[in-house]
């Protein structure tokens, strides 16, 4: 079996870090503390913004947004109040649910836990964005044919991520389907429907699991 | 008495929820996205004890943080908190940011040497605590009794005793409770995250002692409320009075932590049950002690729709001989709220794994122990239904008699339903315009089971119309009254008011219009006949058309690591009468979702208190687990249509009899009970004798 490839972090994946780190470089690390420390405030003095409101700029669905921010604004909080983009919705505030999930650079995040300021020079897709001069796109039009929502809360979210799945992967496998959906939440039960959604934007049929019998 | 179409187009169809496209654009406005002009946010802040004696609020530092508009305490100081999470105050502000510091600004001074309990084993005795200071925390058992049990269980051939246990369960929609509200002169305007519209109306007028007439609320779109957003809350009031002090509209939406605290949950029961049967394998006698927690509400019988913790009992079983006695005790948590059908899941899951023990020590098959002491005709049939479409025959084993570490067992478990035939005091009108367009108009909310798309079905189907030339107007307390959202009762509430709407129109049309029948083709010209004056035409509720009660079975498969302890619910098949189906496709999600959720309280779910500090140990989703889309069986759905039960509800049964099937089904693929839900991996290890069984917390 292949096995699977390492996701890196910046340059270095997570395992060559901690292979890195041995037990003297970690007490060398805890020698340096304070230096370090020193160093980096020496180096933020001029960056340092906040705590009042500062000039942000955000691109979404290839528009410029221009917003007077406190830097602690969440992203998502940006978004739905600072902005009348209410598509991404806050279920927990605290990457949980998955409702807030937007694309960043054609990745899926949680943007309950994104700075606005970090999304700053970023691509962002929100749920308003994915329909192209009024027409659905193939996923959104897959949820509505297999009626993958209920109370619909949940449903930017998950329409996010499935759209980054199929983005990197056309035809991916229920198991695969599943892992990309795992980091959202849906309360009312459509993940059966949403299932069968995927499926059918990805150009595969599934079987209808609902029979209907008469009574005699 | 009226009677639906034999031959409908539309009713019965697989229709696309109306509203779908604005749900998967973003366009649909949830009362958490509305935007009123200069609104101002609101947050609330919360005990931190679970029961104290609040002295004093002040408010003064709060109104000081730059961009704070109004800040107010819940009632004037002294009053008494009595669970963690309780409201003490509330802020509004210009951002979220604002409110978090003011919410830290505020000065409570309390005495918090009170004592407190936080479970119901402990509330329950005589020397705890008290919640209520005039009232002991467990009021006088209530009891019912038929025939003589004491006797009948000697007559038994095979005698059982268990004690099955629930946990409480948080509602937890994924949009929380909450509301944007506007008081001004004019009265108050609340956008409300809500199933009862009309309930939150009242309610408001009530707390703001206002004119019902000066109060409108609003829900286009709602995320979800499963019985726990019937009426305004605390939070609705809150941010009616910061509204008024700030002069602007206020929006204050719970956060997830807050929702877990003080909205609502599912009561606890602690079933201790004996049970025989005679040597022919008819039930005999019953007997049942019960009791759980409703919070700090005690609360009384739920069987109609309430909070309480009494559950129905001896459920679906006509026992010739029983004795029930159960009690709610008072704890310092929030308050139970009516969770998607009140009573039932708890009492299915305790009668129906005592049936499956008792059938066992019968050394009978499960399934036909069922058959032979459930009376309900429906019920038979879609046991048998189920049990082909299942493969019951084929995969049943005798307990614990499959092979290897991985251990397959199946289970089945039935449901009842009292409510589902509707309201019959939901109104309802349309006004049908010259170019004919459509529009219809009623007082109810769409919860997320697709209401519109119902409304939008029926008239299509009587008009002669398609779907989409029907607009729909539901979620605003101008138009004619219905009921909230709950027990299974809007569709067959609004069905029969849509079907009555339509033949009065079809009737003055004719008469307007000279033309024999205005259906169908006829629609347009007979409309152009109005000439410049649109037609309004009412409807009520009609007999006939909508019944009740609802039933339903399900079949579960389930696999057990016996290593590891783990559950993974494979295949469910559940099978549900709908009398007549309106939409199949939202029908089918309903049913999922029923089913879904019965998973959760079967293997994931519960509120879990801490006894020394009186908190809630895992108000969010990391720590309280709702089925994921990894968990996810292959869940098939059997719909028996019977039209001429006229529409039946069915969100309440879909949800009954899942945590039962799924229990039997761990007990018949280990060999074991395990006897207390949700059936965790260490639950079923200490079953199996792997490791010490969990102290109870």
């Amino acid at each position: 079996m292949k096995k699977p490839e390492e996701e890196k972090f910046g340059i270095v994946s997570r395992r060559e870090f901690i292979k890195g780190l041995g037990v003297t470089a970690i007490s060398t690390v805890a020698a340096q503390t304070a230096a370090v420390a020193q160093e980096l405030e020496k180096a933020n003095a001029e960056k340092v913004i906040g705590p009042g409101a500062v000039p942000v700029t955000l691109s979404v669905n290839g528009q410029n947004l221009q917003l007077q921010l406190e830097p602690r604004v969440t992203l998502l909080d940006a978004l739905r109040n600072y902005s009348s983009l209410t598509g991404a919705k806050e279920g927990c505030d605290r990457a949980a649910c998955g409702a807030c999930t937007v694309l960043m650079d054609g990745r899926p995040i949680y943007s309950c836990q994104k700075l606005a300021i970090e999304a700053q020079g970023h691509q962002i897709t929100t749920v308003e964005g994915l329909a192209a001069n009024g027409n659905l796109s193939p996923v959104q039009q897959a949820f509505i044919d297999k009626d993958a929502l209920q109370c619909g809360y949940c449903t930017p979210g998950f329409i996010m991520s499935v759209t980054a799945l199929l983005q990197k992967n056309p035809r991916p496998t229920l198991a695969e389907t599943k892992h990309a959906c795992s980091g959202n939440l849906c309360r009312c039960g459509t993940q059966p429907h949403i299932l069968q959604a995927v499926f059918q934007a990805a150009g595969v049929s599934m079987a209808d699991k609902t029979e209907v019998i008469k009574h005699v | 008495m009226s009677s639906w179409p034999s031959n409908p187009k539309y009713i019965s169809g697989s229709v696309k929820r109306v509203d779908a496209p604005a749900k998967v654009t973003g366009r649909a406005r949830y009362a958490s996205d509305i935007q009123a002009p200069g609104w101002l946010y609101g947050m609330i802040l919360r005990s931190k004890w679970p029961s104290a004696k609040i002295l004093s609020v002040n408010l003064d530092k709060a109104l000081k943080v730059p961009g704070i508009k109004a800040a107010v305490a819940v009632r004037d100081a002294p009053f008494n908190v009595r669970f963690y999470g309780e409201e003490i105050a509330a802020v509004a502000g210009t951002s979220k940011q604002a409110c978090l510091d003011a919410l830290r600004a505020i000065e409570v001074k309390a005495d918090v040497s009170k004592d407190f309990v936080v479970h119901e084993s402990d509330a329950i005795k005589e020397d705890s605590p008290r919640v209520w200071e005039d009232s002991a925390n467990a009021g006088a058992p209530r009891a019912h009794n038929k025939g003589d049990a004491e006797s009948a269980f000697s007559e038994c051939a095979a005698v059982i005793e268990g004690f099955y246990t629930t946990p409480v369960l948080i509602h937890n929609p994924m949009e929380t409770h909450g509301s944007t509200v506007s008081w001004t002169d004019e009265g108050v305007t609340s956008w409300a995250s809500t199933q009862g519209i009309s309930s939150v109306q009242d309610g408001l007028a009530g707390a703001l002692q206002l004119d019902r007439s000066r109060v409108r609320v609003l829900t286009d779109f709602m995320g979800g409320g499963f019985g726990s957003k019937f009426g305004p809350g605390a939070e609705g009031v809150l941010a009616a009075r910061l509204s008024q002090q700030a002069k602007a509209p206020v929006r204050l939406m719970l956060t997830r932590f807050d929702q877990n605290l003080a909205v609502g949950n599912r009561p606890s029961s602690f079933q201790k049950i004996k049970m025989g049967a005679t040597s022919d394998g008819k039930l005999h006698a019953f007997q049942i002690e019960n009791y759980g927690t409703a919070g700090i509400g005690a609360g009384g019988d739920s069987g109609g729709g309430g909070g309480g913790a009494n559950i129905p009992s001896p459920y679906l079983y006509k026992v010739p001989n029983y004795r029930v006695s159960q009690t709610s005790v008072a704890v310092n948590a929030g308050s139970s709220r009516a969770f998607r059908a009140p009573g039932h899941p708890p009492a299915s899951y305790g009668m129906e794994c005592a049936m499956d023990d008792l059938a066992v020590k019968l050394g009978m098959d499960p399934l036909e122990f069922r058959l032979l002491n459930d009376s309900s005709e429906i019920r038979q049939r879609e046991y048998k239904t189920g049990a082909e479409k299942f493969g019951w025959k084929e995969k049943y084993q005798k307990p614990g008699s499959s092979p290897g570490v991985i251990k397959t067992g199946i289970g089945c478990a039935g449901a009842a339903w009292p409510g589902g035939r509707g309201a019959s005091y939901t109104t309802g009108e349309a006004q049908i315009n010259p170019d004919g367009s459509v529009e219809f108009r009623l007082g109810v909310q769409d919860i997320g089971t697709g209401t519109k798309t119902v409304i939008a079905v029926v008239a299509a189907e009587m008009l002669g119309l398609t779907p989409e030339q029907i607009t729909v107007k539901v979620g605003d307390t101008n138009f004619p009254p219905g009921p909230g959202s709950g027990g299974s009762t809007t569709c067959p509430s609004v069905s029969p008011v849509v079907y009555d709407i339509c033949a009065n129109a079809l009737q003055q049309l004719q008469a307007k219009s000279g033309l024999p029948d205005a259906r169908g083709d006829n629609w347009f010209p007979a409309c152009k006949k109005l000439g410049v004056t649109p037609l309004k035409v009412s409807g009520q509720w009609q007999e006939g058309l909508a019944s009740g009660p609802a039933y339903g079975v399900q079949f579960a498969e389930v696999d057990v690591d016996t290593e590891t302890g783990l559950v993974t619910a494979k295949k469910i098949v559940a099978v549900h009468d709908c009398g007549l189906i309106i939409d199949r496709l939202t029908l089918a999600s309903t049913i999922n979702g029923g089913v879904i959720m019965g998973m959760g309280y079967a293997l994931y779910e519960e509120r879990v208190m801490d006894s020394l500090s009186g908190v809630v140990l895992n108000p969010n989703f990391e720590t309280y687990k709702v089925s994921g889309i990894s968990d996810m069986p292959d869940i098939e759905v059997v719909l028996i249509n019977m039209p001429e039960r006229g529409v039946v509800g069915i969100g309440e049964p879909a949800t009954v009899p899942t945590a039962g099937a799924i229990a039997n089904a761990v007990a018949n693929a280990i060999g074991v009970r395990v006897y207390s839900l949700p059936i965790t991996p260490a639950k079923v290890l200490a079953a199996l004798g792997k490791v010490p069984a969990p102290v109870p917390s």
